[in-house]
């Protein structure tokens, strides 16, 4: 789960990382207010959303005189930011953070990431920042410097100082660095997050170090004991279809194909994509039912993938161990008649109580197509969707 | 012998008296695994499934000298009930639980780390369907009836690819020796080298299917190892070839976030480690044929 910016920066600030001052805008007038209220003769206008890239779209400005703020926000409040990682949708701009011009000397990289190899807290660092993580990797890997956390000890004081001193910091910036990754490590830690990242970290023209930007994102499994993280959740910034389905126990990602997709299993739900594609078309989307789905979840499944206007063929595949194909059938034909099917069906049933399963599909007399292989149900379905006028 | 279970293994449940534990319980029992026994706290003294119930895995194993469990227990209190079980004495630990906090993970693998290698616990999972040895025993969710007895092991992320596999081969008259299900998650007990280590040493297994997934170092770590140490053929798919970068599918770590880690680069990293790639997931059982046919004709 992500979140904003500027909450990012008051939870590592609470654990001791230094943050700049700022203000939170809803509205062009509450921007304006903000930066008299900031003071000083120039304000970054920053747009609040779940996504990098925001400098380059567009969403960061520096302005000079508090007519600009507000005129600026004006332009972003309601748009619709599209960034180099955003999909073609873009996310909406709802809240503005504004911040005193700051004097920066020396911009670097800060990150705190799962590392899956060694199956610990890792921190990526490298004095070159201000540019995105994937770029650096690309445009100066040797800059990049790496460090696993033992999670028995916790992050050692000396790795701490030997990080800093490796970035090439001297002076008063050595202990400031040593408190910055400590907070960091903390914050991970004790909040169940899945990545810190402070891009840039500053020196200022003064020699201190800043936090100017942050990012932090948090392990979902681990929102039960978070009650005060998982209030963070800003669902203007989810895909609705996504948000609507999670919401009722399916794992649904929205893709721009034609093909709906109802498969149980996450690998077998790629697997089947894969073959869609290779069958010569294009799934809309990833859904798993998940285990043990009841009729309703199968009905709950159609409408969530019906929701999308794009799909023009829907298929079905279940393998069921823990689920029953019986159960999935009653949804297949409750869903068809409850909502009002226009579309081609594909349906493939295999594992338990797979005969129950077809018996259900047969003697409901309505037009399914049905298949017995995973192969055999994804070219049915390519060879189902209605032909394109020529 | 298999690997992992066979009929003799001595299988005890964790949450045995849950309703997703007992309902699996009883089909495992149905299916001639040696179930002896379940753990549940507060119910130590009852009996369920004509078996005894203990409060403790301590207890459980000095009783009935269980070596393996099966874990049916809640997100927040798995990584605690596995610990429990490794420092219990428990050889094999298979948790289904999907859901477990990655840093609760991250703590049940360096606890692991504190025994030596002669009573080290070797986690299976966590969000995985478990293991099965058709014919001899399961522990997991898995449907046993779609599996043949055979000689070709099957190691993957995803449950019901796994059972696609293992349907596949059997239309082609090839049966499992094992089917092991390493899980979806980001961090789990054992990756898919530490399961082809031990399909290499079985003498029941000829050859292995491995079904990989986008996401994570592991499969790049197993075709290095495979290069150096496998001489038995191994075939393997990895689904999400259509998975866009950065989007979680379904699994917790399904996701595309480093070099390396889409499945065309997983599939180009396997095949040039000497490893058959099945061109699209229905190809599984047909490749897996066609390798085993050309090992024959060498040999």
């Amino acid at each position: 789960m992500d979140i904003h910016e500027y909450q990012a920066k008051e939870i590592l600030g609470r654990f001791g990382v230094p943050v700049p001052r700022g203000g939170l805008a809803y509205s062009p007038e509450q921007a304006a207010y903000r930066a008299r209220e900031l003071g000083g003769h120039a304000w970054v206008v920053k747009a609040q959303v779940h996504a990098g890239g925001r400098g380059a779209a567009g969403g960061v400005k520096l302005c000079k005189s508090v007519d600009e703020v507000q005129s600026y926000a004006a332009s972003l409040f309601g748009r619709q930011l599209v960034t180099k990682q955003t999909d073609q949708n873009g996310k909406g701009v709802y809240r503005l953070w504004i911040e005193p011009a700051c004097d920066i000397a020396q911009e670097l990289y800060l990150g705190f990431v799962l590392d899956r190899k060694s199956e610990r807290i890792m921190i990526v660092a490298s004095a070159h920042g201000g540019i995105e993580i994937e770029d650096l990797a690309e445009t100066d890997p040797a800059s990049l410097r790496r460090m696993t956390i033992d999670p028995a000890t916790g992050l050692v004081e000396f790795q701490a100082r030997e990080l800093a001193f490796g970035l090439g910091l001297s002076g008063t910036q050595i202990s400031q660095m040593v408190t910055i990754l400590q907070a960091c490590y903390r914050a991970y830690r004790d909040l169940d997050a899945m990545m810190v990242e402070i891009n840039p970290l500053v020196i200022t023209g003064a020699g201190d170090l800043v936090a100017l930007d942050a990012k932090m994102s948090f392990d979902t499994n681990a929102l039960f004991r978070r009650p005060q993280i998982a209030e963070l959740r800003d669902r203007s910034q989810e895909d609705p279809r996504e948000s609507t389905a999670g919401d009722h126990g399916l794992a649904y990602v929205g893709l721009t194909g034609d093909i709906g997709c109802i498969i149980n299993g996450a690998g077998l739900a790629m697997a089947t994509m894969d073959m869609i594609k290779l069958a010569g078309g294009e799934p809309a989307n990833f859904l798993d039912i998940g285990g043990g789905a009841s009729p309703e979840r199968v009905v709950r499944a159609f409408r969530t993938v019906l929701a999308d206007r794009n799909v023009s063929v829907i298929l079905v595949n279940i393998f069921a161990g823990i689920n029953r194909c019986d159960w999935v059938a009653e949804g297949v034909v409750k869903a068809y008649r409850e909502v009002g099917m226009t579309i081609p069906v594909v349906v493939r049933l295999a594992g338990t109580n797979v005969e129950e399963g077809k018996t259900i599909l047969e003697a409901s007399g309505l037009p399914l197509i049905t298949a017995d292989t995973l192969a055999e149900a994804a070219a049915k379905a390519v060879a189902a969707r209605p032909k394109l006028a020529a | 012998m298999a690997i992992l279970i066979t009929e003799k293994t001595r299988v005890i449940v964790q949450g045995m008296s849950g309703r997703i534990g007992q309902f699996h319980a009883a089909d495992m029992i149905k299916h001639g695994t040696n179930v002896v026994g379940g753990v549940t706290p507060g119910k130590g003294g009852e009996r369920l499934l004509d078996r005894p119930l203990f409060n403790t895995v301590r207890e459980a194993v000095e009783e009935t000298g269980a070596e393996a469990s099966l874990l049916f227990v809640p997100p927040p209190f798995a990584a605690d009930a596995i610990m429990e079980a490794a420092d219990a004495g428990i050889k094999t630990a298979v948790c289904v639980t999907d859901g477990i906090p990655s840093q609760d993970m991250m703590r049940v693998k360096r606890f692991l780390r504190r025994y030596p290698e002669s009573r080290k616990m070797r986690l299976i999972g966590p969000n995985c369907a478990g293991i099965i040895s058709p014919g001899k025993g399961f522990m997991g969710i898995m449907p046993p009836h779609i599996y043949m007895p055979g000689r070709v092991g099957i190691v993957g992320r995803s449950g019901t690819l796994g059972y696609e596999a293992a349907s596949q081969m059997k239309a082609l008259g090839i049966g499992v020796s094992t089917s092991v299900g390493i899980g979806g998650d980001p961090i789990n007990g054992s990756s898919f080298r530490d399961i082809l280590e031990l399909f290499q040493q079985d003498p029941e297994t000829d050859a292995v299917m491995m079904i990989g997934e986008i996401g994570g170092p592991q499969e790049a770590e197993a075709a290095a190892w495979a290069a150096r140490n496998m001489t038995k053929p191994i075939v393997a798919y990895i689904a999400g070839l259509s998975a866009p970068k950065g989007r979680k599918m379904g699994h917790a770590g399904a996701i595309i976030s480093a070099f390396g880690e889409s499945a065309q680069e997983k599939v180009e990293i396997l095949t040039a480690a000497g490893i058959t790639v099945a061109p699209n997931p229905s190809s599984m059982g047909e490749t897996m044929a066609r390798v085993m046919a050309a090992r024959r004709a060498a040999a």
